[in-house]
């Protein structure tokens, strides 16, 4: 149907990824950090389903299902989490909750 | 019913699981059922298969249940097999029977206790550990329940734990006993790496054809094994732990003394018995060891105080006689002494458990005084226990067993007229100590007055265990009597007979005589000593009878011989290089440790630069090499 | 068809680059679901409808709705807008952007040479990928329903409301 190679499936899902690996880098606000994280998952599957494609085999749509039942279950326990935070420093800043630190 | 052999050691166990898990939610009254039934059924299983054992007798009077293969490493695959034979069949019906009833004079007697559950869930481990033990027909599934029985042994000596003095004597216990259970490991090393397996029977029947009579082989191991089991039966020279291991509660001593533990070494003596056949210097050494040990323990018994210790001392006394019939070869006999000694011993531990449970817990004997007329019924029950231990003749089912050893310690083949001496002048002492302990525990004036009642649940194990003290010796009368030896004849299925080179039925009877008068002299010459004069306060202070008192002094010597040395060479062995060496690492790793603990910051952006670091670094590697 | 795929491309990659530099949550997250419908009709032209329609219904529809109900419920207002603007200042932007853009690089000369090849892009129906899935990889699938639980206890036990929370590093700090 397409005429691209596989190089080029693979390069959208690398910027896609390297642009969500920054904005986790960058921001500071827990929410758009999660969103990144998103990305990033979302940049692994294409990698996923092109080579999938380039095979013609289902193996890798099968992976990217995998990767959309573990976003979904990140997103739950990362939201449920950001609540909490929220809750008790009354900010989104992930630098708050530095706790832990050495 | 064969089939349900594996139930008898698991019901135990799962009596410990239940208790050790839900103890603290359950209410006194299912810990004490749950506990007592656990071990109740498990004897009654036993005795239901030792009827169908009796009655319908397997091939080869062996019975074997295989129920999994532990571990397999190579060609090291231990199956855990649970072996029946009419040596293991002895042994556990003394061991769950006993067991039982000692469980259900605790529920009585532990009834104000704090740790109730625990108490059960221990006591529930120690009978299924020993069964495990005697059941085994693999020497590491055996030497797993070996090493369990020392712990339990721990856990309970140490019940009290909230006196330091209670910890240290269960230390002692299993460091001391953990001396022997090196040697017996060191044993089943030795059994291994020469045959390739450690599974009993094949050890056995592999043997003889295999290994020379009397080669250092053969020798060292049964020395080894022998040393495990010295460490386990508190025979000298590892005898120490068990007066110190009083500490427990009465039912626990009752416990260690009768039915478990003290008796796995005679166990696995006779268990093992082909290698010391191949091994005449060991056995003989096991025959000295059992000498010496019941004379030594005898003299120390004839000057404790404390009631507990005199029959801590006399359990000493009698594993040696024990010892003595394994040494000459009187295999069923050591068997039969081991019976009746679990019926007597345990009632007088229980009888002295109500005395002292009733003298608000008074262990001194000096302070009793009197009390036949105050406990009537304790009174009797432990005058039944004593006779028996004191072997008077006729009607106490110790006499039987005992004049059997005496017998073997003359005429058996690798017998010495010394052993002979020491068993006949052991039994005037055993005589003597044991009316010292009831004439002035029971007899004299009233020094305390007891107070409380006996329970009926305490009343009942001490009622069957005195019946069975004075009859468990009709089983196996003396040859002289007839041809009445049941118990001899049924072990004799899977132990060799004791070979007797004197076969004359009238020096028998004339030994039979002489142990009978010494032992009736012996009970005069104590009611001429302590009840008529007071022995006692004249030679506390001399020489010989403080030696005596303190055990011969053995704790001494191992205190200036060993403890004292190895603390010293510790103490120098502190700063040494290699504690440079050690605390070198430690500042290594503390200077990286300060280094690296500036990174983290806490801010999970710095991590997710890391990573990219990381990630930069390991791609450059793969991509430019 | 592959001037569609290219348009996509573009779409995913600018719209994805928006939602990382809004400072508002909202408008982020629109510019987002913009990127993911990208990105599904890239999945469409290669050859896998089924997972360009789970594309819209899952990410789209259901995951990016959950994000939209926890900044709602955080009432994000325009404090903190003003705080996120404060953040993302460009010069923030510098250090991991050329980590970033190493990595970018480092991954392109690692794939360039993969494969010049076209992708066969012919469909790869839904029947086979579920055949797949629930035969070769149904150990997979158990272990997935097996997170899935471990997401909504963990989801439950975490958000829960009650009172204090009892996590050791956020107590002391109440």
């Amino acid at each position: 149907m397409i005429n691209i190679s596989l190089e080029t499936g693979l390069l959208l899902a690398g910027i896609l990824f390297f642009m969500g690996f920054l904005g986790v880098m960058v921001r500071r606000n827990v929410i758009f950090m999660l969103m990144s994280v998103e990305v990033m998952l979302n940049a692994a599957g294409i990698a996923f389903v092109m080579a999938g494609s380039h095979w013609h085999q289902p193996d890798g749509q099968v992976m990217f299902i995998f990767i959309l039942t573990m976003a979904a279950a990140e997103v739950s326990v990362g939201l449920a989490i950001l609540l909490q935070l929220h809750k008790h420093y009354k900010s989104l800043d992930a630098d708050a909750a530095n706790k832990m630190k050495g | 019913m064969m089939d349900w052999l594996w139930t008898i050691p698991a019901l135990p166990f799962a009596g410990f699981l239940i208790l050790a898990l839900f103890g603290k939610q359950l209410s006194r009254k299912v810990v004490a059922w749950t506990g007592s039934l656990s071990t109740g059924l498990s004897a009654l299983i036993t005795i239901i298969v030792g009827i169908s054992f009796l009655t319908n007798p397997p091939g080869g009077h062996v019975f074997k249940q295989i129920l999994w293969s532990w571990i397999e490493v190579g060609s090291f695959s231990p199956e855990i097999t649970l072996y029946l034979d009419s040596l293991s069949l002895v042994f556990m019906f003394v061991i769950t029977f006993v067991g039982f009833l000692i469980h259900l004079y605790s529920t009585g007697f532990m009834v104000e206790e704090e740790g109730y559950a625990r108490f059960f869930s221990y006591m529930n481990l120690f009978v299924g550990s020993m069964l495990l033990l005697v059941m085994a027909g693999n020497l590491v599934f055996l030497y797993l329940g070996w090493e369990a029985v020392g712990l339990c042994s721990y856990l309970l000596i140490g019940f009290w734990y909230k006196n330091p003095d209670n910890g240290y004597a269960a230390r002692k216990a299993f460091i001391v006993t953990r001396i022997g259970d090196t040697l017996m490991a060191i044993g089943l090393f030795l059994l291994f790496d020469q045959f390739g397996t450690l599974q009993i029977q094949e050890i056995l029947t592999r043997f003889p054809a295999e290994v020379a009579e009397g080669s250092p082989f053969a020798v060292a191991t049964a020395i080894m094994l022998l040393g495990g089991a010295v460490g386990k039966s508190a025979q000298l020279p590892l005898q120490v732990w068990l007066p110190d291991a009083m500490a427990g509660p009465s039912p626990v001593s009752a416990l260690i003394h009768a039915a478990t533990m003290v008796t796995a070494g005679v166990y696995l003596i006779a268990r093992t018995f082909v290698i010391f056949q191949m091994a005449p210097v060991a056995q003989t050494i096991v025959a000295i060891v059992g000498a010496v040990t019941l004379l030594l323990a005898g003299f120390s018994a004839l000057t404790q105080r404390d009631i507990k210790r005199v029959l801590a001392y006399s359990t000493i006394s009698q594993i040696g006689y024990m010892f003595l019939a394994l040494g000459v070869g009187a295999w069923s006999a050591a068997v039969f002494h081991f019976m009746t000694h679990a019926f007597f011993k345990a009632l007088l531990f229980l009888g002295a458990g109500v005395v002292i449970m009733h003298l608000h817990h008074e262990h001194n004997m000096f302070k009793m005084g009197g009390l036949r007329k105050s406990m009537p019924f304790t009174f009797w029950v432990f005058l039944i226990g004593s006779a028996s231990l004191a072997a008077l003749p006729l009607i106490t089912a110790g006499f039987y067993s005992k004049d059997i050893i005496l017998w073997y310690a003359w005429a058996a083949e690798g017998s010495h007229e010394l052993f002979w001496l020491a068993g006949i002048l052991g039994s005037l002492l055993t005589a003597v100590y044991t009316s010292r302990m009831v004439f002035i525990t029971f007899f004299g004036e009233i020094k305390t007055e007891p107070h409380g009642k006996t329970a009926l649940s305490i009343k009942i194990p001490l009622i069957v265990l005195a019946v069975l003290s004075l009859i468990g010796g009709f089983i196996n009368f003396p040859g002289n009597f007839g041809d009445m030896q049941w118990l001899s004849g049924f072990l004799a299925n899977n132990l060799p007979e004791a070979h007797a080179a004197v076969h004359d039925k009238g020096i028998e009877t004339l030994f039979q005589v002489i142990s009978a008068v010494l032992v009736l002299l012996g009970i005069y010459l104590a009611y001429l000593l302590y009840l008529k004069r007071n022995v006692d306060e004249q030679f506390s202070k001399k020489g010989i009878y403080h030696y005596w008192f303190s055990g011969w002094g053995f704790d001494y010597v191992y205190e200036v011989l060993v403890i004292k040395p190895v603390v010293w060479l510790s103490k120098i062995d502190e700063h040494d290089f290699i504690e440079y060496f050690y605390t070198g690492i430690a500042r290594f790793h503390m200077f990286w440790h300060v280094l690296f603990s500036k990174l983290q910051t806490g801010k999970i952006r710095w991590y997710a630069m890391g990573i990219a670091t990381g990630a930069i670094v390991a791609i450059i590697v793969l991509v430019f090499s | 068809m592959t001037v569609i795929f290219y348009i996509a491309a573009a779409v995913a990659i600018i719209t994805t680059g928006l939602a990382l530099t809004r400072a508002h949550a909202v408008h982020a997250l629109l510019y987002l679901i913009i990127s993911l419908l990208g990105v599904s009709v890239v999945f469409f032209v290669s050859g896998a409808p089924f997972i360009a329609a789970l594309e819209v219904i899952i990410y789209a529809g259901a995951i990016m709705v959950l994000f939209l109900f926890v900044i709602m419920m955080l009432s994000v207002g325009k404090a903190n807008i003003e705080q996120e603007k404060i953040w993302i200042k460009p010069r923030t932007w510098v250090g991991p952007g050329i980590f970033s853009l190493i990595l970018l690089v480092l991954f392109i000369l690692l794939v360039s040479g993969f494969s010049d090849t076209p992708i066969n892009s012919a469909i790869i129906a839904p029947k086979q990928v579920g055949i797949s899935l629930f035969s070769k990889y149904l150990l997979g699938v158990e272990i997935s329903a097996v997170l899935l639980m471990a997401g909504i206890i963990g989801a439950y036990h975490i958000g829960r409301g009650r009172g204090k929370v009892k996590h050791r590093f956020m107590e002391e700090s109440q």
